[in-house]
């Protein structure tokens, strides 16, 4: 396998160099690419809770090559783990070129054969992306042809294999996808105020059924359409995908088919800006191997509908969707108060309200013997558009951001979250949690700027087995955060997080982390040195769980 | 770097300084030996908010220099740099005619809230999607915020990485010397 690779890389590399030197000027194209490698060094902390590691320090790197000559390009990845930091997945363990393609694209016709990453609609039958940052990568290894024609009209074939850590799915991914813009494809419609644009694709997947117990689909066949309407400041987009029966170990091995729908609504203009979402998810676990869990060998992408906290204490509690069934709605409101105004100030202020709330479906038992999930059943009813009795996820949040001076601005913000700890982690818990936030920004001297955070997140209390009333989860917490910026290179950074209302009085600890970076062009070092407390890390829709450590971090990244 | 003193000085020694150098060496090489100045922009195909293809060879400002910014509803630097040059951004226009291009690269968890999220925040700039991640891998970019500056004949003269409170200074600076046709050294 590793012969292969890098013989493959060889090649690859070697045809782009003679490339790269033939002919004069442009015409040898370019070679771009960029490169980061995370670097912990690792002390153990037990009264954290960071185990000790044996190789002391860790790293997980990679480097991109892009090769581009008129409409032709190649490249790689290289990825190496010396071994893989804690919280990434081991089995990345090791070195190699786990990705890499050669691509013609002449604005019809773009074909990609090796690698690619390609998503139909909004993801609900087919997505295949990469996080780096969390390990999080199902790029598909195959071929893909696209064509763009002149009317608008968008059509995406494309077949595969999925990239698991080092090796690839034995499933097969197919998919179908069209993109039909009405305006530009009727005449008639070409000057109309309301633009709409229909699509539907097609996605199967073989995998070969060897169960003992089960007679399983080997192909199991999904399909999608969506729709979207904009007129002036509004636009309506809704997507469905259906999935046929699919029995597997996440679903616990039911026979049910199953459905997605999601509907957004927005409504806009300059200083006010609406948006209202709804999802149903039932049964929608869709992945290239039955066994695969977590967040391996996902073939679709299932977007949860809430607003993503960035902030280190909020982001503690993240939401992601349940894939095998939720309900859900969102609201948000974004407003800028005029300058001048009473409440705008000088320079206006910036409002922003967001509510979103996730429950389980409604479902029932099949029949009156069969208990809910029974294996090699269809598993349980559902009321497709009900609305059931428990609470994953709530949040109820405001941001402020206001210029107050030339020299100093702020950002508060309040955050009400309940977070079902059971079915989001599979934990003990129901937490209840309300976050107050401020953020100050001073300009000291042109480029020199002093940022400081102030974060409070204080938890219901629960009955503990003994009986008496104690807080949930970690309990309370409190963080300060103060940055030193000297643009455009430097900065440095120290914060407390301390858990100071943990139920065990052991754990109440501060975590100092002391950082600095510095920044030149496309090339960024940051180190960060202290403890970390245990947590869940997102990035867009995925998150992974890092787990506390205390030590030296490191990155280094650039582009080129 | 005061903080580097609490490692235990072997550490640093051992492993820290050879693994600092190698990298340093590494990196310090790839980006000087080669770099994307110089490169015109990439062809490749984006969205527009209302989901209609449309290709970045497209884009165009008279001759007048191009900033694309690469940000996402979730990623608190970009929002806070890209809040910070709309307040400037008349001044930037009348004094210079610089076009400030804003890609997004929300998935569909985010890319709906997108316009809402822009408008909300009277934002100015000519905003993109990039939900595939395909001009963020054609640009070589790793993590977000990120920003070029392009020449009149849309070529990159000038890339950074991150934001951090000032450095839209450095950048309207760049902004300057490209629209008076200077050379920019990087």
């Amino acid at each position: 396998m590793m012969k292969k690779l890098i013989i493959s890389a060889t090649l690859l590399l070697g045809s782009l160099f003679s490339f790269a030197q033939q002919g004069n000027g442009n015409d040898a194209g370019s070679l771009h690419g960029n490169f980061q490698s995370d670097f912990q060094f690792y002390q153990e902390d037990t009264a954290i809770g960071a185990p000790p590691v044996p190789e002391k320090f860790l790293l997980n790197g990679f480097l991109n090559l892009n090769y581009t000559r008129g409409n032709f390009s190649a490249g790689l990845r290289y990825e190496t783990y010396q071994n893989v930091l804690l919280g990434f997945d081991e089995r990345y363990k090791g070195s190699g070129i786990p990705y890499r393609y050669a691509r013609y694209d002449n604005g019809f016709l773009d074909v990609t054969v090796g690698s690619f990453y390609e998503q139909f609609g909004t993801g609900l039958i087919f997505r295949a992306y990469e996080e780096r940052n969390l390990g999080f990568d199902n790029a598909m290894d195959g071929l893909r042809i696209k064509t763009s024609l002149n009317n608008g009209i968008v059509l995406k074939g494309v077949i595969g294999q999925q990239r698991y850590y080092f090796e690839k799915s034995e499933g097969i991914v197919r998919g179908f996808d069209a993109e039909l813009p009405i305006n530009t494809i009727f005449e008639s419609m070409a000057d109309s105020k309301t633009r709409i644009s229909v699509g539907g694709s097609f996605v199967s997947k073989y995998e070969e059924d060897r169960d003992p117990r089960y007679n399983l689909p080997e192909n199991v066949g999904s399909w999608a359409a969506r729709l979207n309407v904009a007129r002036g400041g509004f636009n309506f987009y809704g997507e469905y995908g259906y999935k046929i029966n699919d029995p597997s170990s996440v679903n616990n091995y039911i026979y049910k088919d199953g459905k997605a729908l999601l509907l957004n609504f927005t409504y806009s203009r300059k200083g006010l800006g609406i948006l209202l979402a709804h999802k149903r998810v039932d049964n929608m676990n869709y992945r290239s191997d039955r066994t695969a869990t977590v967040n391996d060998l996902l073939i679709n992408y299932l977007p949860a509908i809430n607003k993503i906290h960035t902030y280190t204490l909020p982001a503690l509690y993240p939401y992601a969707t349940q894939p095998n069934g939720e309900v859900g709605y969102q609201a948000e409101v974004t407003f800028k108060i005029p300058r001048g105004s009473k409440l705008g100030g000088k320079y206006g202020t910036n409002v922003a309200l967001n509510y979103s709330v996730i429950q389980s479906q409604e479902i029932s038992q099949i029949n009156d013997t069969t208990p809910l999930f029974t294996p090699g059943t269809d598993g349980y009813d559902v009321n497709f558009w009900g609305w059931g009795d428990i609470r994953f996820y709530q949040d109820m949040n405001i941001e402020i951001t206001k210029k107050l001076s030339k020299k100093v601005k702020l950002v508060a913000t309040y955050i009400n979250l309940q977070y079902n700890k059971s079915v989001i982690e599979g934990k003990d818990g129901f937490v209840k949690m309300h976050a107050p936030i401020l953020e100050m920004q001073f300009n000291l001297k042109p480029k020199h700027t002093l940022r400081t955070e102030v974060q409070g997140m204080f938890l219901n209390r629960k009955r503990s087995a003994s009986g008496e009333l104690v807080k949930e989860d970690r309990g309370d917490w409190a963080l300060v955060l103060v940055e030193y910026t000297f643009a455009p290179h430097w900065f440095v950074a120290i914060q407390d997080s301390w858990n100071y209302g943990n139920p065990t009085e052991s754990r109440r600890i501060h975590y100092y982390l002391i950082s600095a970076g510095y920044t030149q062009g496309a090339t960024k070092i940051q180190m960060n040195y202290g403890k970390q407390q245990e947590g869940i890390f997102c990035v867009g829709g995925v998150c992974r769980n890092v787990p506390a450590s205390n030590g030296l971090f490191m990155t280094v990244s650039t582009s080129f | 770097m005061a903080f580097v003193l609490v490692v235990p000085i072997h550490f640093i020694k051992k492993h820290l300084m050879k693994y600092l150098l190698s990298v340093l060496t590494v990196v310090l090489a790839i980006s000087f030996s080669f770099g994307q100045v110089g490169d015109k922009l990439p062809a490749v195909k984006i969205m527009t908010l209302d989901g209609q293809e449309v290709s970045t060879a497209d884009l165009d400002n008279d001759g007048k220099p191009i900033v694309i910014s690469f940000w996402a509803t979730w990623c608190k630097p970009c929002v806070k740099e890209l809040n910070t040059i709309n307040d400037m951004y008349f001044d930037w226009m009348d004094e210079t005619g610089v076009k400030i291009y804003a890609i997004s690269i929300d998935d569909s968890r985010n890319s709906m809230r997108v316009q809402p999220f822009i408008n909300g925040r009277a934002w100015e700039y000519d905003v993109f999607l990039d939900p595939n991640a395909d001009l963020k891998r054609a640009m070589n970019v790793g993590n977000i915020p990120h920003t070029f500056v392009l020449n009149g004949d849309m070529e990159v003269v000038w890339q950074h990485a991150g934001y951090a409170p000032g450095d839209e200074y450095e950048l309207y600076d760049v902004i300057q010397r490209v629209a008076n046709g200077e050379a920019i050294d990087h």
